[in-house]
């Protein structure tokens, strides 16, 4: 095998002409390398930019001369190394961006070296490419990270992907191996819904199947890497699917109202029709304005992926967040629905939190609602639900209620509009994809619980309260169902004590025990909030993911929910000790007694936190009975009033 | 749509963004072309409206011709333009004859701007910069959070994907907006042809020699050049081996200078 060290360096692939000019500008795409790490990528960048004579001149030889005094072989990579140093001088490594062009187009290669922050630098890279080169060491097949990256190419949306098997000379140039790693991928790729447009065989430390066939492979009938590359298109064509402008703004700097938005599919002509969602209004496009002012006025079309400003025929309350769309063919407008989300915060996502999200210039609160499966993006093992939580870099399908409708589509029909990012803080803490509209809980049964509320005044809902033994959950839920009762609001007190002598007997204390108490309290809760009482929970509930469980069921039923944390300190409650509970503990007659021998999970965000060793009963029960009557007697309908 | 008309849309996306999201932004201008771009493309993003300040930071040492430029262009545009100087420093005698390139810069650019951010009380800042341009500015995001002392964290910086940003800032922070990002110095005299746009007439050659990049007139070197026209210039650029800012000497004056000011608080 010719190694370079000992020659000089070949002439870069002849048959491509030095970029005299830039190619068509229209025709640039970003590009993302991804696979396992040892599978070539920085070789196969170093020698796409060798060869399509992207390199500075007199980087190649000045980095051939300091190998060979340092007596070692010639690699690709070390030219991508000392382009990125060049570049980063001390800076850290981050997302960052090689350009490199052939006579038919120009491109950008985003790359995320490092490795601890890795994934979140490869998530943000490809979410902004348009295309993506997995690659695989033929030697190795599948690995790992393979498989990982294919789950996020898939969740990101990337469909432009070619395959290219690495390091063909290393197995001989067989057929057979190619086209065996070719099957298996496939396959795994295809569960994923992805379908790559090649499967390129390559060497790239040889320079073989990027710009030019190698003799070694009469067998391969397919495009070069570099030929599969030239076929991607540079913005995904969007404009043959139905009208979307996310309206950014609707600006009023003079007579005129003007609707500013992008076009994220389809296209805008004067005269078309629009309804914006969420709300329903319907108009149509009577002017594009533009500046400076043609002389002829803009008729359109204007194409997916241009910025617009347009006015309409009548004058319609439009904000931003709307989705101007095709009166025929409209986005969903929903609540809840599940996605596929990757986390990228040290803080975890949790469920049963509320958190804001955006989804095109839309922005809300969503509530998680629960977390089905987590997986986690390093070792790629899946875990349940269990743990309540999405820690940094795992992926996990999800349950999200958003607070007010949302205007979104799904299953890729206008990808921009079927993501989201989730805030934590000021920063995106992750992002998903939307793959399925939750069905609104249907009332079927009887009474509709409008009608019971139109009887009652108020409407059932639980107020679950948590804490520890002798921390004051009794004496305020007494205190608060008085209250409720002399304001007329229909209340029950489930108390743990009281279950515990009868729907309870059976049980004792052990963390099953536990939830299945705890499960037949949130079912009992959720029957007589459904009939209209205001539930007030009394109960120790140590574990937050009992307590989540508890508000995802009721939130499945449409029951409303509020967590309140009445909080006092072990030592407090231990002197208090109204039932000689932590004496007994003590003295090791009460086995698994929380705070003692059992944990307790105080609330990540409770609705309400009641410090009872700090705060007065009087003031305590102002704040509770505000939250119940808040939820009892809202002062307008859920779901309506979010538009206009 | 061509790529001119993807990185404008972008580019417009991205100050209709901020104009949303902040109460108080402002536009840095230097009359340099990138900044002319960028004036040109606010006024298109707001229907030929500029709904925000433009901040000229005047170094003392501008080019006549620029100034006479800015007088031009103001009235032109009608916008209103906030100039500011750092003349504490320049009472104390900072400037090119005494003091090396780096301090003035620092002194008269980014702490002018620092005073006059605290003056406005601005929350973010809209500003010209690409990619291209300098290699310290590669690593940059189109929403970039900077802190009470103007330190950029570039080790830790925000992710942003699928056009959402950071578009929020803390008490005595400031964001900068930089929607020139992906542009490059070919792509912006291709769309200032295009778009015919009004540039200074120092960019253009006179007698054997033109300016490439404009700064302050004891540092700013004009380069050979017989370009006299728009295509002259992308002819020049196609074949040229140096670097944009070679002309400029704050950046060559020490090993990682430019990396020094940038970590410092300038663009």
């Amino acid at each position: 095998m010719n190694t370079l060290s000992d020659t000089t360096l070949p002439s870069p692939a002849a048959q491509v002409p030095a970029p005299a000019q830039r190619a068509s500008a229209s025709d640039h795409l970003q590009l993302v390398v991804v696979g396992h790490v040892d599978h070539g990528k920085s070789t196969l960048i170093g020698r796409l930019l060798f060869d399509t004579h992207s390199v500075p001149d007199g980087k190649a030889e000045r980095i051939e001369a300091a190998c060979k005094a340092e007596g070692m072989e010639f690699e690709y990579a070390f030219l991508l190394d000392a382009l990125l140093e060049e570049q980063a001088q001390n800076i850290t490594m981050d997302t960052t961006r090689v350009p490199f062009r052939t006579a038919k187009r120009s491109f950008t290669i985003i790359d995320a070296p490092g490795h601890k922050e890795f994934l979140k630098n490869m998530i943000t890279g490809a979410a902004s490419a348009d295309a993506a080169v997995l690659l695989v060491d033929a030697q190795e097949g599948l690995r790992e990270q393979t498989r990982r990256h294919c789950f996020l190419l898939s969740l990101l949306g990337l469909r432009q992907i070619v395959v290219a098997v690495n390091k063909m000379d290393l197995v001989g140039y067989k057929p057979e191996v190619f086209d065996a790693i070719h099957k298996e991928l496939g396959e795994f790729l295809a569960k994923l819904g992805v379908e790559p447009a090649h499967f390129v065989p390559i060497s790239a430390k040889h320079g073989e199947g990027l710009l030019k066939h190698s003799d070694r492979m009469p067998w391969y009938r397919g495009p070069t890497l570099l030929e599969a590359l030239e076929e991607f298109r540079g913005n995904p064509p969007a404009s043959g699917g139905p009208l979307r402008i996310s309206v950014q703004d609707v600006y009023r700097f003079d007579a005129r109202r003007i609707v500013a938005g992008l076009i994220e599919s389809g296209t805008v002509s004067v005269g078309d029709p629009v309804e914006f969602v969420p709300g329903g209004k319907r108009s149509r496009v009577k002017s594009i304005e533009t500046w400076p002012q043609p002389e002829t006025p803009i008729l359109g079309p204007i194409p997916s992926g241009g910025e617009v400003a347009i006015t309409l025929e009548d004058e319609l309350f439009v904000e931003r967040g709307q989705i101007g769309s095709a009166p025929t063919d409209k986005p969903y407008e929903a609540r809840t629905f599940t996605a596929r989300v990757f986390w990228i915060h040290d803080i975890s996502l949790r469920s049963g939190e509320l958190i804001p999200i955006k989804l095109g210039t839309q922005q809300a609160e969503a509530r998680v609602l629960g977390i089905q499966r987590t997986l986690d993006a390093i070792t790629l093992e899946t875990g349940t639900g269990t743990t309540g939580e999405v820690k940094v870099h795992e992926v996990a399908e999800i349950r999200l209620r958003v607070r007010k409708p949302i205007a979104f589509d799904v299953g890729g029909k206008v990808p921009a509009l079927g993501r989201f990012v989730l805030m934590r803080g000021r920063r995106i803490g992750g992002g998903g994809v939307i793959d399925s509209v939750v069905e609104e809980p249907v009332e079927s049964r009887g009474a509709s619980p409008i009608s019971r509320s139109a009887i009652l005044g108020h409407r059932g809902c639980i107020v679950w309260m948590t804490g520890l033994s002798g921390s004051g959950k009794s004496t305020l839920a007494q205190a608060l169902e008085q209250r409720l009762l002399n304001s007329g609001i229909l209340s029950a007190i489930l108390d743990g004590d009281v279950l515990r002598t009868g729907l309870s007997r059976n049980l004792g204390f052990t963390p099953d025990d536990r939830s299945e108490n705890l499960r037949r309290a949130t079912e009992l809760a959720i029957h007589l909030a459904d009939a209209g009482v205001v539930v007030i929970a009394a109960l120790i509930s140590p574990f937050r993911a009992d307590r989540a469980m508890a508000a995802e069921r009721a939130k499945e039923r449409g029951v409303p929910f509020v967590e309140v944390f009445i909080n006092a300190p072990l030592a407090e409650c231990e002197r208090r000790d109204p039932k000689q509970l932590y004496k007994k503990a003590r003295a090791g007659q009460i086995p698994q007694f929380t705070g003692i021998d059992s944990p307790y999970e105080a609330p990540l965000a409770p609705d309400l936190e009641i410090r009872t060793d700090k705060q007065s009963v009087g003031d305590s029960i102002e704040k509770l009975t505000e939250l119940t009557l808040g939820l009892a007697r809202p002062s307008e309908q859920a779901g309506a009033g979010a538009n206009i | 749509m061509s790529h001119l008309d993807d990185l404008e849309s972008q580019s417009i996306y991205l100050l209709r963004e901020a104009f949303h999201g902040f109460e108080r932004p402002a536009m840095l201008w230097s009359m340099g072309k990138d900044s002319n771009v960028l004036l040109w493309l606010a006024k298109k993003a707001f229907c030929g409206h500029m709904p925000f300040p433009v901040v000229h930071i005047d170094t003392t040492y501008e080019f006549p011709e620029m100034l006479e430029f800015r007088s031009w262009a103001q009235k032109h545009y009608g916008f209103d333009l906030k100039v500011w100087t750092n003349f504490e420093a320049r009472g104390r005698g900072i400037g090119y004859e005494t003091t090396d390139p780096v301090t003035v810069t620092h002194e008269l650019k980014t702490v002018a701007l620092q005073q006059c951010l605290a003056a406005f009380d601005f929350d973010a800042l809209i500003t010209g910069i690409r990619r291209d341009e300098d290699s310290t500015r590669a690593k940059e995001r189109y929403f970039s959070p900077r802190n009470a002392e103007f330190e950029w964290d570039y080790k830790d910086q925000p992710p942003e994907f699928w056009n959402h940003f950071t578009t929020e800032s803390g008490p005595g922070e400031h964001v900068r907006v930089q929607p020139l990002l992906d542009w490059t110095e070919i792509d912006i005299w291709r769309y200032c042809d295009r778009e015919k746009v009004p540039l200074p007439g120092m960019y253009f050659s006179r007698n054997g020699e033109r300016y490439r990049s404009l700064g302050c007139m004891p540092i700013s070197k004009p380069v050979k050049s017989d370009a006299k026209t728009i295509d002259d210039i992308i002819e020049e650029l196609k074949v040229t081996r140096t670097s944009e800012r070679a002309g400029r000497a704050q950046d060559h004056h020490e090993r990682n200078a430019m990396q020094k000011l940038r970590a410092k608080g300038f663009m």
